[in-house]
């Protein structure tokens, strides 16, 4: 009997146990990165901007002595600029090594949906978001789209 | 065992080099007895060691070359240059061996008894008996070579005195023995990586301490201050002291130069004289390690091409032997190495000519040039004045690659050079890559950093200031005391500042990087700063302006300027760079055209799009032939055409005239100017079309109205003849009663702007667009032409594929199409055709083009 219990459950739970995500609001729209991979959050900071690099790449930030590249992460979706009426927040992952600063509204939450509510077919974004996700979570009251960190972070 | 092996190595590898350096002194000197004991000595114990190891072939190579020492020792034999060449032979040999020791833990194997037949017969008159010496020696060796091998490595480092060359070996080693031990005890070997990691932690560390102090100065609590500046004191101590670690004396590096100098003179039958002065000034190893290549391959240069043959030499009036300087020395942080030679020095005409037959400027690029400015060329890629390529510096590797390493590591390095009196380098290079000191300067509100190496001075320029900023066409220029410095806006470079440049008050960083001095226009000045430098992150490594980023004190981050990358922007306006930030980058690179200036003809200057010219040439009026009713000069074997400005046959009489030489299919065509102006970069405007044939209309350049001339009109009257001009009048006729509408496709905005007018003035009336897509953009919404002209390399959909796509289907499937290219062999015209092309014409063929279009037939024409 316990056996029967046991056997659909364990056969879900690797798809249950999906990754956990943080949720940030971004321009508006709600999108997650895997939990994982960041590494700090922080609040408002002084960024210097680097003249001549890419637009999306909102400068560099000192982090506890680590020289961090700031990513615009509206611009980097096609969305207006940071406006300045409120500051924005960081959130800081690393990836290849090297540390970077996602810009983003406000942070959300830490969130594990379940696998059987993710959707990886990506038709519905526009184009530029479809370059940038991995898919799309239905949560119950919004959809929040799960970001492809490493195409976010390359720049060429 | 490994161990053992690994000791044997290392120790070896020191005395190596050593014998390199000692062989050569004795070579010079061969009555210092002490050097021969010491050389004597290390050889031996070599020996020994190998046959303790159980190294059969190095033990017998090191045996032959100590009998050959030790004749020398007891004076049998003189060491002369092929007594010395032996030995050095011998020690390459081991060498080798030991390479493949090291890799492989096992001696290789390979024959050398025709080397030791040579040492032998080098020894060989008392050496009848010997064969039998080195098989007693490996066989019952164990008896004394247990002993041998108790003695430490540093023998050669001085502490063992040369007073016991003339002991017998066992007790040799014991007083070394001794002596050594103590040495032992105060030097020990760390791990480079550990060495780095407290590098770079002392660095953090310096950092957190200049951030400590700043926010210290702000506040008011006494309490702190005191434990600060100890801290702070201590820091500095630490810095200095981890530092010190990684210092090494330039002699290490220098020491393999005796022998490749030595080499060399013998290869190349020059007497060479090395001085080292400063052997023991000492940098970052990380520096050294890097400065190693380019100083060898400097030191080559000036044995293989600095210096002449004793012969050249001696009718010169020299001393026979050359001499090759080699000065290190500490100067204001940093390092500085000199290396001279009083050789022949740099041949400024050769250089020229070397500049011309490479294609690296033309001539009249290069009369503009001073001496000086000539010389720099043999920094450039692609330049090598070595008349055939030796074997000794002649190896693809030039004076570009020193350079460009140099300047890496944030060096920098000059040349200068007197004809027949010789070469002189001076490397400036800091002395480690981890702290620089630093300006800390503004623009735009944003904080940088320049590194202390290439400032020179700081000066204020405004109305107040006796130092004037003034511009000329847009470039501003500082007039400093007696010269005038070209100068550079920092914001403007980076794109910060759209409008003009701010000459009124603001201070210039006058900065020299190599011969290049030159101003940096900057909002503010700060102080100057020790500062960590941080590689950028790769994703900001796009361009060359940055050479890195760190934290100043407060805990801000700023960019590192790279002054290197900055030289390139002397001359050039700001605006251009601020333009460029609105627009997108890709498509203004193509807007600029590279233009040639000249005079010719009457009026108003000429300009030539520089890509159509194949050459610049100089003719004299002597070379001028004529060949029927038209002039010719011999080019390249061949007798080339050449016209006027009106077209016409060349009658000069006075002074050489510039040659422009066009090419069409293969055949050259020249066209004599009066001189040549400048050449620029900019997008052309074609602003009102010209009455003459030779002019395709005027536009601004540089500033002046200026006449873009028809390149196709000259070709097509050398080689014309071909093309039956009134073919075109009928229909230039009937297109004049109703304009046909034609649509052209071309990403280069100077072919559009070329062609358009063109077309125009034969009556037709034109869309041009500048890809494919936006062509299809217009299919789509409706629009309809009698012709498409259409380029075929674009970005994107290329002409072939947009071909395919007109007639594959749409309205467009009958739209009579012409491609445009600069590649007319026959199968490029074939694939055109299958594509869907109906006619296919050279890019500058303008008639061809007309009446291409003229061909086809109304009956195409679909009503619009």
């Amino acid at each position: 009997m316990n056996s029967s219990i046991a056997e659909p459950k364990s056969s879900r739970r690797p798809q249950a146990a999906a990754e956990e995500l943080v949720s940030m609001h971004v321009g508006g729209q709600l999108v997650g990165i895997p939990v994982r991979i960041v590494q700090d959050i922080l609040g408002f900071q002084r960024i210097t901007r680097v003249p001549l690099a890419a637009r999306e790449i909102a400068g560099v930030l000192n982090l506890r002595g680590r020289i961090v590249t700031a990513i615009d992460l509206r611009q980097r979706l096609g969305m207006d600029a940071v406006v300045s009426d409120r500051p924005s927040m960081s959130v800081v992952c690393e990836h290849g090594g090297e540390l970077y600063s996602l810009l983003i509204d406000q942070i959300g939450e830490v969130l594990q949906p379940p696998a059987d509510r993710f959707d990886t077919d990506l038709t519905p974004l526009t184009q530029c978001w479809r370059e940038f996700s991995r898919g799309i979570y239905r949560l119950d009251n919004q959809l929040l789209v799960l970001l492809d960190v490493g195409r976010v972070l390359a720049f060429n | 065992m490994d161990e053992l092996l690994a000791d044997f190595l290392t120790e070896c590898a020191e005395s190596m080099t050593l014998l390199d350096v000692e062989l050569v002194k004795l070579e010079r000197n061969p009555s210092d007895r002490e050097l021969l004991g010491s050389i004597f000595r290390m050889v031996h114990t070599i020996k020994g060691t190998c046959g303790f190891l159980g190294l059969p072939r190095l033990q017998h190579v090191a045996h032959a070359a100590e009998n050959v020492l030790g004749d020398f020792r007891e004076g049998k034999l003189v060491p002369g240059p092929s007594e010395v060449s032996l030995i050095l032979e011998a020690l390459d040999r081991i060498k080798e061996i030991l390479a493949v020791l090291e890799a492989t833990r096992a001696e290789p194997a390979g024959d050398d008894s025709e080397l030791i037949a040579r040492l032998d017969a080098c020894s060989g008159r008392q050496e009848e008996v010997e064969p039998i010496m080195p098989n007693a020696v490996i066989a019952p060796g164990s008896e004394t070579l247990p002993a041998r091998t108790n003695v430490p490595a540093p023998e050669t480092e001085g502490a063992a005195k040369p007073v016991l060359a003339a002991k017998n070996p066992p007790e040799e080693a014991a007083g070394r023995a001794a002596a050594t031990e103590s040495v032992a005890h105060q030097t020990l070997r760390v791990n480079i990586e550990l060495l780095e990691k407290l590098m770079t932690l002392v660095s953090e560390l310096v950092l957190t301490r200049n951030q400590l102090l700043q926010t210290a100065r702000k506040s008011s609590d006494n309490a702190l201050k005191a434990p600060l500046q100890r801290l702070s004191h201590i820091t500095s101590e630490l810095q200095e002291g981890v530092m010190k670690t990684r210092m090494q004396p330039i002699g290490n590096v220098w020491s393999k130069l005796p022998r490749v100098v030595r080499d060399l003179g013998m290869e190349l039958g020059k007497q060479i004289e090395l001085e080292m002065v400063g052997a023991d000034t000492e940098l970052d190893r990380q520096i050294l390690e890097l400065i190693k290549d380019p100083l060898t391959h400097m030191v080559r240069n000036s044995a293989d091409h600095g210096l002449e043959t004793t012969k050249a030499r001696v009718a010169a009036g020299k001393p026979e032997q050359g001499k090759i300087r080699l000065n290190a020395f500490h100067e204001g942080g940093h390092i500085i190495i000199e290396i001279a030679d009083d050789g022949k020095g740099l041949d400024t005409n050769a250089i020229a000519a070397k500049i011309l037959a490479n294609g690296l400027a033309t001539e009249a690029e290069l009369a503009s040039l001073s001496t000086q400015q000539i010389q720099q060329f043999i920094f450039k890629a692609g330049f090598s004045t070595a008349r055939q390529v030796t074997n000794v510096s002649g190896r693809g590797v030039g004076m570009d690659v020193v350079r460009t390493n140099i300047e890496k590591i944030g060096g920098t390095i000059e040349m200068s050079s007197e004809l027949g009196r010789g070469t002189r380098f001076v490397i400036k290079i800091p002395l480690t890559l981890a702290i620089v000191s630093a300006l800390i300067v503004a623009a735009a509100g944003e904080r940088y950093a320049i590194p202390q190496i290439g400032v020179v001075e700081l000066v204020r320029a405004g109305a107040r200031s006796k130092h004037r900023i003034e511009v000329i066409d847009g470039a501003p220029i500082l007039r400093l005391r007696d010269r005038l410095l070209p100068l550079i806006s920092l914001a403007g470079v980076l794109g910060l500042r759209g409008d003009e440049t701010n000459v009124e008050d603001t201070h210039v960083v006058v900065s020299q990087i190599g011969p290049c001095v030159f101003g940096l226009i900057v909002d503010q000045v700060f102080d100057t700063e020790e500062i960590v430098v941080k590689p950028v992150a790769p994703i900001l490594r796009g361009h060359r302006l940055f050479s890195g980023n760190t934290i100043l004190g407060d805990g801000d981050v700023v960019m590192i300027l790279d002054l290197n990358g900055l030289t390139d922007r002397i001359g050039k306006s700001a605006n251009p760079v601020a333009e460029k930030k609105e627009a997108s980058s890709q498509s203004q690179q193509d807007d600029a055209t590279s233009l040639l200036l000249f005079r010719a003809g009457a009026g108003a200057p000429k300009a030539v799009p520089l890509a159509l010219v194949t050459r610049l040439e100089e003719i004299e009026p002597a070379q001028i032939e004529w060949s029927g009713t038209s002039t010719v000069v011999q080019y390249r074997g061949r007798l080339m055409p050449i016209v006027d400005f009106e077209g016409q046959p060349v009658r000069v009489s006075d002074g050489t005239r510039p040659v422009l030489v066009f090419t069409d299919a293969g055949n050259d065509m020249g066209l004599v100017v009066d001189s040549i102006i400048d050449i620029t970069e900019q997008e052309i405007r074609l602003e009102c079309r010209s009455g003459s044939v030779n002019v395709l209309g005027s536009a601004i350049i540089a500033g002046r109205s200026t006449e873009v001339v028809d390149v196709s009109y000259f070709v097509n009257q050398v080689f014309g003849g071909w093309f039956d001009r009134n073919e075109t009048e009928p229909f230039m006729e009937a297109a004049n009663t109703k304009p046909r509408r034609i649509l052209l496709v071309d990403d280069s905005a100077f072919f559009r702007n070329i062609l358009l007018p063109i077309l125009q003035s034969h009556g037709y009336e034109v869309t041009a667009v500048d890809s494919a897509a936006k062509a299809l953009e217009y299919r789509d919404k409706g629009e309809m032409y009698d012709a498409i002209v259409s380029d075929i390399e674009m970005p994107g959909m290329d002409g072939f594929a947009f071909a395919a796509c007109c007639r594959a289907d749409g309205s467009w499937q009958n739209v009579p199409m012409v491609a445009l290219t600069s590649h007319t062999a026959p199968k490029d015209i074939e694939r055109g055709r299958e594509a869907g092309f109906d006619g296919h014409v050279g890019k500058l063929d303008r008639e061809a083009l007309v009446a291409e279009l003229a061909s086809h037939p109304k009956a195409h024409r679909v009503p619009s």
